[in-house]
């Protein structure tokens, strides 16, 4: 299997992408379509114990370590928050931990995604990216 | 004459603005309603000309903006048929307002082993001060529920009605679900127990009845900022008898009489409950709100919220997937929602995408959440200078998220 981009090099990629884009509109659909395409998380793992509880929407995460690399597959009852989960998939899923650790909002604030959907303080995009720092720095020890 | 209702939109500038790239399509009424040119203007007059503190100072200003402010105050009386502008007083809104009673009348009149009865229906903003009351006096806490059309059931309000009950707060239209409450009956039946009602107006004074001695409530609050006038100011209207026996809430200066280290006495009514400097500017353009209001044929207003609200239910209906929650027997001014396989987040954020205004989530009414089992619904709540337009711009917008999302 081929080494992963760096999350730098993928979120280049992806603003790269998103740029084509003309309008609001247009980002979001492009947004669904992403989180549309993420793998299934297997029903079983959607547990209390897992939820990561915005105020409007449910996201769960199952996070691992393995090798010193965070895994996790997750879902979202919003198909917005499922594609934000999915840029998050696609950048941190199976990345270095220390790389997590240093992971930002770069992408969603370059796109303004992040003030649209953070203004309404509801999509829980700090939490997720916090779980994920949670579990990467357990991963460091 | 009265004004041509379809004129109105013409009056607030933001509504001929845009957002995204779209005309703004605003339908989130029942969070806050914007501003005529007119409430405007009165604010920037007021600090441009006769801006001062009033009810101490002896120059022309002070006395302008006493003037000013006092006006008002019998325009709200009027506006509400009070019997007294001494009976209305000035908070920051109905928070405020309900917290005002909650926390003086705790004070005054409930014990331990008293009872608060709210119900189902209401906002946090009418639940929580209650609650946190009766934690602070060991009184309990009672909640009558909503049926599965979104009605009161008054039979369980009648059961619960006893010598132990204090108050009841009831809300007169629900912001989450639109029900109109028949406030007249409901207080009648309290009344018969000998018990007090407060009525949370913050939906119903700009859409419907708003004669407190009709509905004889002994407590009727309301916000400026959902009928036309500012944020941060709102009304607290009680019946003198209740003002006269109640403590104050907050207290400094303009509250009081005499101050001595031994003793105070307390200031004539309203004046007892308006500690500090009051929000003049804000109660000047809860006045314009009036003005602007009275300048309508009310019952004019009534009828055309009513078909508009008729005409949206149908047309929403339309649309498969979607449901219209509550089915009560009669409804105000909203239109809470959802649609099959679609979350009401999503929903929100892809209207707004095309300049399209609702609100999304739980409208701070958990209790009514919980009790459809729902997370949340999508809320398009009507003011006066809606259309038609607006609804079929609503509709169009949902269809075509729909076939996006699901092609």
């Amino acid at each position: 299997m081929s080494q992963k981009p760096s999350v730098k090099e993928i979120e280049q990629n992806l603003i790269d992408d998103f740029g084509l884009m003309d309008n609001w509109e247009e980002k979001y659909e492009y947004l669904i379509e992403l989180g549309q395409d993420l793998p299934e998380m297997d029903a079983a793992l959607k547990t209390e114990d897992r939820l990561v509880k915005g105020c409007q929407s449910s996201v769960w995460f199952d996070i691992h370590c393995q090798d010193h690399k965070v895994v996790f597959s997750a879902d979202s009852d919003s198909l917005i928050v499922k594609g934000m989960v999915a840029i998050l998939n696609e950048m941190l899923n199976g990345q270095p931990a220390e790389d997590v650790l240093k992971a930002d909002l770069t992408f969603f604030e370059t796109l303004g995604l992040w003030h649209h959907i953070s203004s309404q303080r509801s999509n829980g995009l700090t939490a997720m990216l916090a779980h994920l720092k949670l579990a990467a720095a357990d991963c460091l020890e | 004459m009265s004004k041509d209702i379809l004129s109105a939109r013409n009056d607030f500038p933001i509504l001929s603005s845009q957002v995204n790239g779209f005309p703004l399509v605003y339908l989130d009424n029942a969070a806050t309603t914007q501003k005529p040119q007119s409430v405007i203007d009165a604010i920037s007059n007021y600090y441009s000309t006769i801006n001062s503190n009033i009810h101490r100072g002896n120059h022309t200003l002070a006395i302008q903006a006493t003037d000013a402010y006092e006006n008002v105050r019998k325009k709200v009386a009027t506006y509400i048929n009070a019997a007294s502008p001494d009976e209305i007083i000035f908070t920051r809104g109905t928070t405020e307002s309900i917290n005002l009673v909650a926390y003086s009348f705790g004070e005054a009149f409930v014990k331990p082993g008293d009872e608060i009865i709210v119900t189902q229906l209401e906002h946090h903003s009418n639940y929580v001060p209650w609650q946190l009351m009766c934690q602070r006096k060991g009184a309990s806490f009672k909640v009558v529920p909503f049926d599965e059309n979104g009605d009161l059931d008054l039979e369980i309000l009648a059961d619960m009605l006893s010598e132990k009950t204090r108050l009841l707060a009831v809300n007169h239209i629900s912001n989450s679900l639109g029900t109109i409450n028949p406030v007249e009956k409901i207080v009648r039946m309290a009344h018969a127990a000998g018990v007090p009602v407060l009525v949370d107006a913050a939906q119903a004074v700009q859409h419907t009845l708003h004669d407190v001695q009709v509905i004889d409530a002994d407590f009727y609050v309301f916000s400026g900022h959902k009928m036309f006038a500012p944020m941060g100011i709102g009304v607290l209207y009680a019946k003198e008898k209740w003002l006269e026996a109640l403590p104050p809430f907050i207290s400094g200066g303009n509250m009081i009489d005499q101050v001595t280290p031994e003793k105070i006495t307390f200031n004539v009514l309203p004046f007892k409950f308006e500690a500090g400097t009051s929000n003049v500017a804000d109660v000047v353009g809860l006045g314009a709100a009036l003005d602007y209001i009275n300048s309508f044929d009310f019952q004019a207003i009534q009828a055309y919220e009513e078909d508009l609200l008729d005409f949206g239910e149908e047309l929403l209906s339309t649309i498969p997937g979607l449901k219209i929650y509550g089915n009560p027997k009669r409804r105000s001014a909203i239109l809470p929602f959802n649609i099959e396989g679609i979350q009401h987040f999503d929903l929100g954020i892809l209207l707004d995408t095309k300049g399209i205004a609702v609100r999304t989530g739980q409208h701070c009414t958990q209790p009514i959440m919980d009790a459809l089992r729902i997370p949340g619904t999508v809320r398009a709540s009507l003011a006066l200078y809606n259309t038609r337009e607006d609804l079929e711009q609503l509709a169009h917008g949902i269809e075509r998220i729909i076939r996006r999302i699901r092609s």
